[in-house]
């Protein structure tokens, strides 16, 4: 935030240096680079990473060792921590509706709207932790003496191009379903708008979710997609961040084909986070398991 | 002791083929414009018939075909009429069981009884399955008003011409699609015969449309503007072309593709249960099976038992006459795939792995390939890699659980798996550890219309069977 200038009497504030969050750690960028992130006004608001081809491979790493300790974890145990982030985010509400509010040129008031959504729409994912498998599973009754079940499991590491516009709101609606049901997830945040991202990446090392599950990388999305996306150990990837940049999108889907990614593509225009957000983004990174075993005696 | 079987042939009386064959386009059979060209039996090399080419001008007016019918007739139809449309179709299939059978025998080069105990009835069962999710459709759990996707344009392989057939045409109608199928080159002769069976039973034209042809043929139906959505189910070389050639556009797309899968034996396994286990998973249809159990992994201490009863199982296996109802396996279904069986089986021998083929005597004419395994084989060879696509299996060994998921999950591919273990506990942690679609414990290979299928990595993406299978074909 913008500090004042120290004057007789008052006090020189400390400044947040803003860094990536990958592995659960908190790094500068290994390029060495940042780069200004301004208010909706053109302030200054801070140095933020720019992160590089590097820091998204380290990033994907860190997801990778994260996935199978994660995927593992009992459904209720995911929902539970999904729950603590909400707890978390809810106690440093104050934060977020400055950072909100200056990134986004809103008011207040709107700003406090929008974190508001991003807690409850934290709560409603957890809540699914326990139930989507009830509901996108199934058994089979098959014409044969089998027991045949399908089950939801996690597709793996997905890396989510975050909105661009929606800081928080949009930001917690694109990694919430994906993490909820297991898959470990590496975040290009807004470029523009990146500070909400990096203070819930504090909220989320602070909330039981392990290193690594989580991945925020703030700079160009434009420099570290191309490389999330041909990314051979990355599984799916959510392009909602490119929404109306067709070209770029386009070229990400293309890239996204050499290991056959789920590819949730980018819509037209930036979606309104306020709504019902359906199942389509829980079950969007989802691989749909089936086994049979005889039935004898 | 070896038994000696008389001949058993079944009959080819029972087909009424003709010297060539057009394609399927609006309820009418009619010529393509393209080269013509012959479709032959794998067994015997004899030319059963030419089938005409469809051009991109056919496929434009296929695809048009497809959208007329969509717009004016299939998305309004009640869904309980769009239902017994299906029913109707099961019924005819049914009745037409034998001759579909000999056709798909005679044409794909799969043992007759296999056709006629497998492929042919479930291809019946796929039809009434999703016949009866037709007017269900807002229970199916995609929302109070699903809503079909199209225009589908679908792409299917050789290797189960009609049964592949089922998988894309019937879920596809039930939601209220409209289609245009391409069956492989090879084995076009039982779509047409399906394209018959929609005449007999009254469907409006337009809604099922059949274009045959080759590659070129599938680029151009898929990368055509006319149509919402492509499923594919073939090799994962040509799935990611067409992944690539929808990039950018609104088409939904769903891929089946290739497999390596592992079938696992636990040294507390039934063995004999488990051999007769591994031999069905890789040489059932010739090992023509994207999710055939092609690397068999094998406790170490019960490999020489294993490895002594699947020698003496395979010398017991019958190849040869297709038609004959005793046959096991089958043949190879053209002169390429055999080229490449025999190109990597070499490279497994150059490699280093030691093969064994069963010992039988095969036919002078056609494509045969003696089922086959390789022992001494490392996770580093090719033939444990790559998908052969025939009747060779590749043996390797593991001591612990943990070793046994590492090797199997250490593929790119991920679209089956088996387990052979008698402890209940440890088949839940495999089937849970294991990366794949489909996973078969202690039994392999089998197929439901009501039981999902696909992969997981890139073995394609997309279910096909089940409630699951509805969604490729819904809008959400």
């Amino acid at each position: 935030m913008p500090s004042k200038t120290a004057t007789s009497g008052s006090r020189l504030d400390v400044r947040k240096t803003y860094k990536l969050f990958i592995g659960g750690k908190f790094p500068r960028s290994e390029s060495g680079r940042s780069y200004v992130v301004s208010d909706a006004r053109g302030h200054f608001l801070a140095n933020a990473a720019a992160a590089s081809r590097k820091d998204a491979r380290d990033a994907v790493a860190a997801a990778r060792k994260a996935f199978p300790a994660w995927s593992g974890v009992t459904a209720y145990n995911r929902g539970q921590v999904l729950y603590r982030v909400a707890e978390v985010l809810e106690g440093r509400r104050d934060q977020f509706v400055a950072e909100v509010a200056s990134g986004e040129g809103t008011t207040s008031a709107r700003a406090a709207h929008a974190v508001d959504m991003a807690v409850d729409r934290l709560v409603w994912y957890a809540g699914w932790a326990d139930k989507v498998a009830q509901v996108v599973g199934s058994t089979n009754p098959v014409a044969g003496p089998y027991f045949d079940f399908s089950v939801p499991e996690p597709t793996g590491v997905v890396a989510v191009l975050a909105p661009q516009e929606s800081s928080l709101l949009g930001l917690v609606s694109v990694i919430a379903p994906v993490i909820v049901t297991g898959n470990t997830v590496v975040v290009a945040a807004s470029r523009d708008r990146p500070l909400p991202a990096i203070t819930l990446s504090e909220v989320l090392a602070t909330s039981d979710v392990p290193g690594g599950v989580v991945n925020i990388l703030t700079g160009s999305v434009g420099e570290t997609a191309p490389w999330l996306a041909s990314h051979m150990d990355v599984n799916g990837i959510d392009l909602t961040g490119a929404a109306g940049d067709t070209e770029h999108a386009v070229e990400l889907e293309l890239a996204a084909v050499e290991n056959l990614k789920r590819v949730r593509r980018a819509p037209a225009t930036e979606p309104d986070w306020t709504g019902d957000p359906g199942l389509g983004r829980l079950t969007q990174f989802l691989e749909t398991k089936t086994v049979w075993h005889p039935i004898g005696l | 002791m070896s038994f000696q079987y008389a001949p058993a042939p079944e009959s080819r009386a029972v087909l009424d083929l003709k010297s060539s064959y057009g394609l399927f386009i609006d309820g009418e059979f009619v010529d393509g414009s393209g080269q013509a060209f012959k479709s032959v039996s794998p067994a015997t090399e004899e030319v059963l018939a030419e089938i005409s080419e469809a051009s991109e001008a056919d496929i434009d007016r296929a695809v048009a075909a497809a959208r007329r019918a969509y717009t004016r007739v299939w998305s309004k139809m009640p869904g309980a009429e769009r239902a017994k449309y299906l029913y109707r179709i099961a019924r005819i299939v049914q009745e037409r069981s034998r001759e579909l059978a000999v056709l798909e025998s005679l044409d794909n080069g799969k043992p007759i009884r296999e056709a006629r105990d497998v492929d042919v009835p479930l291809l019946a069962a796929h039809f009434f399955y999703y016949a009866g999710w037709a007017d269900k459709l807002q229970y199916a759990g995609f929302g109070p008003k699903p809503k079909p996707l199209g225009v589908a344009a679908q792409v299917i392989p050789w290797n189960f011409p009609l049964l592949m057939l089922a998988w894309k045409v019937a879920p596809a109608l039930a939601a209220g699609n409209t289609v245009v199928l391409k069956p492989a080159e090879t084995t076009s002769l039982t779509a047409l015969a399906f394209a018959d069976i929609c005449q007999q039973a009254d469907l409006p034209p337009g809604v099922v449309n059949i274009v045959t042809g080759a590659g070129e043929t599938g680029r151009a139906l898929v990368s055509h503007p006319g149509v919402d959505k492509v499923a594919f189910t073939g090799s994962t070389e040509v799935g990611k072309a067409i992944a690539r050639a929808v990039a950018g556009t609104s088409k939904s797309v769903t891929l089946e593709l290739g497999g390596k899968a592992a079938n696992i034996l636990f040294d507390d396994a039934p063995i004999d249960q488990a051999v007769e286990g591994i031999v069905n998973g890789i040489f059932f249809n010739q090992g023509h099976v994207c999710c055939a159990g092609s690397r068999l992994l094998v406790q170490e201490s019960v490999y020489d038992d294993v490895l002594l009863r699947l020698k003496r199982r395979m010398a017991t296996l019958r190849i040869g006459d297709p038609l004959d109802k005793n046959t096991d396996v089958g043949a190879i279904n053209s002169s390429e795939q055999l080229a490449r069986i025999r190109e990597l089986s070499q490279v497994g021998v150059s490699e280093g792995a030691e093969r064994w083929s069963a010992p039988c005597e095969l036919p002078d004419r056609g494509f045969w390939f003696a089922p086959t395994i390789f022992t001494g084989v490392t996770q580093a060879h090719r033939i444990a890699r790559e998908e052969i696509f025939g009747p060779v299996l590749s043996v390797l060994t593991f001591r612990t659980p943990l070793e046994a998921v590492e090797k199997a999950n250490n593929t790119p591919y991920g679209l089956s798996a088996g387990v052979w273990t008698d402890k209940g506990s440890r088949i839940l942690w495999m089937a849970n550890q294991l990366r794949a679609g489909v996973v078969w414990a202690n039994t392999f290979n089998r197929f439901d219309p009501t039981s999902p299928f696909g992969g997981y990595k890139e073995s394609g993406y997309g279910r096909e069977g089940g409630r699951h299978g509805l969604e490729a074909y819904l809008a959400q």
